[in-house]
């Protein structure tokens, strides 16, 4: 399987779309389509997520691989099918600011990675406060880029308090200030969009 | 010269020149406290050249840093191609829904003729205004965001990367019709008072492109346009990365570079030594919170790893200074600067600093 995922790894950053298609053309029921998504698509946005963090792999690839990666994965897991995750009720969104690069890759990894969620794109805190209360989303994914709009994630917890809502934030601001995450009332902080993914595991087996 | 008698101008050539001067030059890029001095809202501030001209003498006196910042806000080239800028009341203004909304939009689109660009001659008349009250007494630092680097406000950061991996054809005439504003930019703005022009490049950043592909693009764009700018220019990176293209960044002909405060100061001094002064790398959102002692000391550490032998610059690692840091932050940093800055730097071991190096 490590392997594989180097493999596939190599195709998306190489924009080879056929090539990661062909992999999982090529599994011949040694796997299912659900569990190679967990297995290999997954994972290998994982680890180039971990390796943009490093400083070895750049923004531009990582939004690319995880268009690839989303496009093939809605191939054999079409949204809202059966198979796609067990999952809380979740929706993205780049709080207050049309720069949505930060928005769109969550969005995608998280497609990519088998999950199903809202987008609702960029938004201002009181419009998002009242889509959550009506669609009940539990997973809350606010992606920034400016520190007002970091800020302002405060606003959106306070008017939150009367729901079970779990708010992972994500941007510049809080690479830049590991503590404003906190300030802000969030739940959890993602460094990388593909560590998402693992929060919100955390979130479905009641550790966070 | 005595030492003891530089002016900010002098004391900025010194340390270009890779000598020591009396001090460490200190770039304060405060552009929204203007607002505060003047208790004007951020809109109302930008609106005029008169507001700037007034709020940046009033930090300089207040916090005396060593450059004026004729910088109003990263979307004012967007509002010149008929883009939208959102204001707020407790940040810089923000560029709206892009202009260019496809890629076909891109065979079409036309520069702004600055001279009859209002956004524009606001600029220009404040760089005049400036240079006539400052003389030569401190550098006036214009501000051109890179033609490699505009199109995440002109078209959407995602469309730009798409651009740029499906379509070169127009990925390359748009950047020939921003090459050519951002010449004409830059040097209207010389013209005007500036002394340099601050190049804003993000994009060629590694945090957003990979070495590889910056060579092929952004390095490829810088060198071409910078070659055209008819004064000395000083490349930011905006908080990007850099340390692995230290070497391709000085061969665009850039005097300084502007690096963040993720990357170790002291390793990017020593891969700019005698090639690029450095300019940073203060962490800006963090600033927000820093104790008076907080700030003395994250100033000392910088100056410890990058301030022997000259060849820097003091400064934040955006290039603009959030509106929430408060005064005494800024206040406090100054006077570090003052106390510990002063040349020869005889608090610091230079042995200790080579060893310091290794380790890293």
């Amino acid at each position: 399987m490590t392997d594989l995922v180097s493999d596939f790894i190599e195709a998306i950053l190489s924009l080879d779309r056929i090539s990661a298609k062909k992999m999982l053309d090529n599994q011949n029921h040694r796997i299912t389509p659900v569990e190679f998504i967990e297995e290999v698509v997954a994972v290998a946005l994982e680890r180039i997520g971990a390796e943009w963090q490093k400083g070895t792999l750049a923004l531009s690839q990582i939004y690319m691989a995880g268009r690839i990666c989303e496009g093939l994965v809605d191939e054999i897991l079409p949204p809202c099918a059966p198979e796609r995750k067990d999952q809380p009720k979740m929706a993205v969104c780049a709080l207050s600011d049309h720069h949505k690069l930060g928005k769109i890759i969550v969005y995608s990894l998280l497609r990519a990675s088998g999950f199903d969620l809202l987008d609702y794109a960029t938004i201002e805190v009181e419009e998002l406060v009242d889509r959550v209360k009506n669609d009940k989303i539990e997973v809350l994914l606010v992606s920034v880029l400016m520190l007002p709009s970091a800020l302002k994630v405060k606003k959106v917890r306070e008017k939150l308090t009367d729901m079970d809502v779990k708010i992972i934030v994500g941007g510049a601001p809080f690479r830049f200030d590991d503590q404003l995450w906190r300030e802000v009332g969030a739940d959890a902080m993602c460094q990388t969009a593909s560590e998402a993914v693992a929060v919100i595991h955390k979130i479905m087996g009641g550790g966070l | 010269m005595s030492q003891s008698k530089m002016t900010s101008l002098q004391r900025v050539l010194t340390t270009l020149g890779h000598q020591e001067p009396d001090r460490v030059p200190l770039f304060l890029f405060v552009t929204l406290h203007g607002a505060k001095e003047l208790g004007l809202s951020i809109k109302e501030y930008f609106s005029r050249a008169e507001n700037v001209v007034e709020g940046q003498l009033r930090l300089r006196a207040k916090y005396r840093h060593d450059c004026i910042y004729n910088f109003f806000y990263a979307p004012v080239e967007v509002e010149a191609w008929g883009g939208e800028v959102i204001y707020c009341d407790d940040g810089p203004p923000n560029s709206g829904t892009p202009f260019i909304r496809s890629f076909e939009d891109i065979k079409t689109i036309e520069p702004p003729q600055i001279e009859k660009t209002p956004c524009l001659t606001k600029v220009l008349k404040s760089s005049q205004m400036l240079k006539e009250k400052i003389g030569n007494d401190a550098p006036i630092i214009g501000v051109v965001m890179s033609p490699f680097s505009l199109p995440v406000m002109q078209m959407g950061f995602d469309r730009y990367i798409e651009l740029m991996y499906e379509r070169p054809d127009l990925f390359d005439h748009l950047m020939k019709i921003n090459e050519a504003f951002c010449v004409q930019w830059a040097n209207a703005q010389l013209k005007a008072g500036s002394t340099a022009i601050c190049y804003f490049d993000p994009v060629s950043s590694t945090t957003i492109s990979t070495k590889q592909m910056y060579l092929k693009t952004g390095f490829e764009v810088a060198k071409r346009t910078i070659a055209r700018i008819k004064g000395p220019t000083a490349t930011h990176m905006a908080s990007g990365r850099c340390l692995q293209i230290i070497d391709d960044i000085a061969k665009t002909g850039t005097a300084i570079i502007g690096v963040s405060g993720q990357e170790n100061l002291a390793e990017l001094k020593a891969v700019c030594e005698n090639k690029l002064t450095v300019l940073g790398n203060l962490n800006g959102i963090e600033m927000r919170r820093w104790s008076s002692e907080q700030a003395e000391a994250e100033v000392k550490n910088a100056i410890s790893q990058a301030g022997l032998g000259g060849g820097f610059i003091l400064s934040d690692n955006h290039g603009e200074i959030p509106w929430q840091v408060p005064d005494e932050v800024l206040s406090a940093i100054s006077e570090a600067v003052h106390k510990w800055g002063r040349y020869p730097l005889a608090w610091l071991n230079p042995k200790k600093q080579a060893k310091k190096l290794m380790v890293s």
